[in-house]
């Protein structure tokens, strides 16, 4: 492989953006100002996440270190990256919450785990069969910057604790298959 | 080989009943309250069906079959907790006259490694506990042989029972509650399940799991953290499967923490067996992931890992 800073290459970036007129092009501009090419968008608008945030997949063209400026500035610019690039930005982790889930305030807990460390809740699933008061459980899929897994973890576990809720980790590094 | 039976439990009585299969010898055999010895070698049907129908297995004392004549002792006592008697003494007695242990007993490993490591280097006997960790899986030989400083980490499901109330509940949608007394009715679990369901048991075989793999170190129960699967949710392993998830009770031992607690496992891994499947998986330096499974309990099954170990010492 080639590590010269002038190959141009090709680049998938993986936004979430707030679902709001003007963010999309928002989120283009630190793009172009950088030197990217842009070569496509898949807007996912009909596929929001569960924060109500709009998938938007593009592709780029630059040079490593172009690229590496545009995700700098896209960051900057207060822009959700989920994924940056050949190699995945992203770590994806699937926990289980038991407990009262839906008593002790689940968009509370939600808001929680990602303001406590680089993660993104990008999936919910509930499942309260004996109504809300009771035990119920949910499935969350979380996108964490790669490496922090086991810092995301750690959060979630204190909230869990505090919440008195049951959580079920993945089985991480290796024994995942 | 001449065999010495502590406990009369299906391991013991297994042992008893399979010795002759494997060429060996039983010329001890005892029960918490009896025994019988004969230095010929005990007549095993006879011994067997008396315990059946009589409680006892013979005349004698229990102490009289830890003086007897044999080569090796088989411990296969309850596991307890703590000082690990009384199957510590059966040890400690073998190893003073120089004669070999094999442990079907997870308590003198997981509690008084150190203990039992000492009192072997001051012996000419050896110590084998192949059965302590997934029953008939050759799964401590195999660290043996791969060499523990090149194993990075050990996973497993090591508990039959609860691994049969989570896949049950899994396929069938049931209630916690209702596949523990399933199990209880089918004999998978005890009467009082706790030792398994609260995760102890798996803990043990951790901890036996994290000092074969230890420089130095000893392990007991203490140093593991544990949580078990009582009164997990149906909810929460069908919300798993939707994802094409199971939850399994994963022991896991790395970078000298042992820990269990039920873990998220695609439905198809090797760690997600199904019933009372045991299966361990070894996260080797060089040779990448090796995985073992099979069954991890049962008295035929134990002792064909306790008659493995008694055949290693037989060709040292």
């Amino acid at each position: 492989m080639s590590d010269s800073q002038n190959d141009i290459r090709a680049y998938t970036l993986r936004l979430e953006l707030v679902d709001e007129p003007g963010e999309l092009l928002r989120s283009l501009q630190p793009i172009a100002d950088n030197g990217g090419n842009l070569l496509s968008i898949f807007h996912e608008r009909g596929n929001v996440t569960p924060r109500g945030h709009v998938p938007v997949e593009v592709d780029i063209e630059a040079t490593p270190d172009r690229f590496e400026k545009i995700v700098d500035a896209l960051h900057d610019a207060g822009i959700n990256v989920v994924q940056a690039g050949t190699e995945r930005y992203s770590e994806g982790l699937t926990i289980v919450l038991s407990g009262d889930v839906i008593e002790t305030d689940l968009s509370d807990t939600l808001s929680r785990i990602q303001a406590s460390a680089n993660a993104t809740v990008t999936d919910l699933s509930l499942s309260a069969p004996e109504g809300t008061a009771d035990t119920s459980s949910a499935r969350l899929d979380i996108a964490a910057e790669s490496g922090a897994t086991d810092s995301v973890l750690e959060g979630i576990r204190e909230v869990a604790e505090e919440k008195d809720l049951r959580l079920i980790e993945p089985l991480t590094t290796g024994g995942d298959r | 080989m001449r065999l010495a039976v502590m406990g009369a439990g299906a391991v013991g009585s297994s042992v008893v009943e399979l010795a002759g299969e494997y060429g060996h010898d039983v010329t001890a055999f005892a029960d918490s309250r009896s025994a019988v010895v004969d230095a010929d070698g005990i007549d095993a049907p006879t011994v067997l069906e008396r315990k059946e129908h009589e409680g006892v297995v013979g005349d004698a004392d229990p102490e009289e079959a830890l003086a007897a004549t044999y080569d090796v002792l088989v411990e296969a006592t309850p596991t307890t907790l703590g000082d690990a008697e009384p199957g510590m003494s059966h040890v400690e007695a073998a190893l003073r006259r120089d004669r070999h242990v094999v442990l079907a007993n997870k308590g003198p490993v997981a509690e008084r490694y150190g203990d039992v490591r000492e009192l072997e280097a001051d012996s000419e006997g050896r110590v084998l506990f192949e059965a302590t960790v997934g029953g008939a899986m050759p799964v401590l030989s195999t660290i043996t042989d791969i060499g523990p400083d090149h194993i990075t980490a050990v996973r497993g499901v090591l508990n039959g029972t609860v691994n049969f109330v989570l896949s049950r509940m899994a396929a069938e949608g049931l209630d916690y509650e209702h596949v523990l007394a399933e199990a209880q009715d089918m004999g998978v679990a005890e009467t009082d399940p706790s030792f398994d369901v609260e995760g102890t048991d798996t803990a043990l075989k951790g901890v036996i799991l994290a000092n074969v793999l230890a420089d130095g170190r000893e392990y007991t129960l203490a140093d593991a953290d544990v949580e078990g699967i009582v009164d997990i949710p149906g909810s929460v392993l069908e919300l798993a499967r939707e994802d094409g998830r199971t939850v399994r009770l994963i022991v896991e031992v790395r970078a000298g923490e042992i820990r269990v607690g039920p873990r998220l496992v695609p439905e198809n891994a090797a760690l997600a067996p199904t019933g009372t499947t045991n299966a361990v998986q070894l996260e080797t330096e060089h040779a990448g992931q090796l995985n073992v499974s099979g069954p991890g309990a049962g008295g035929p099954e134990t002792a064909s890992a306790i008659l493995a170990d008694v055949d290693r010492l037989a060709h040292e």
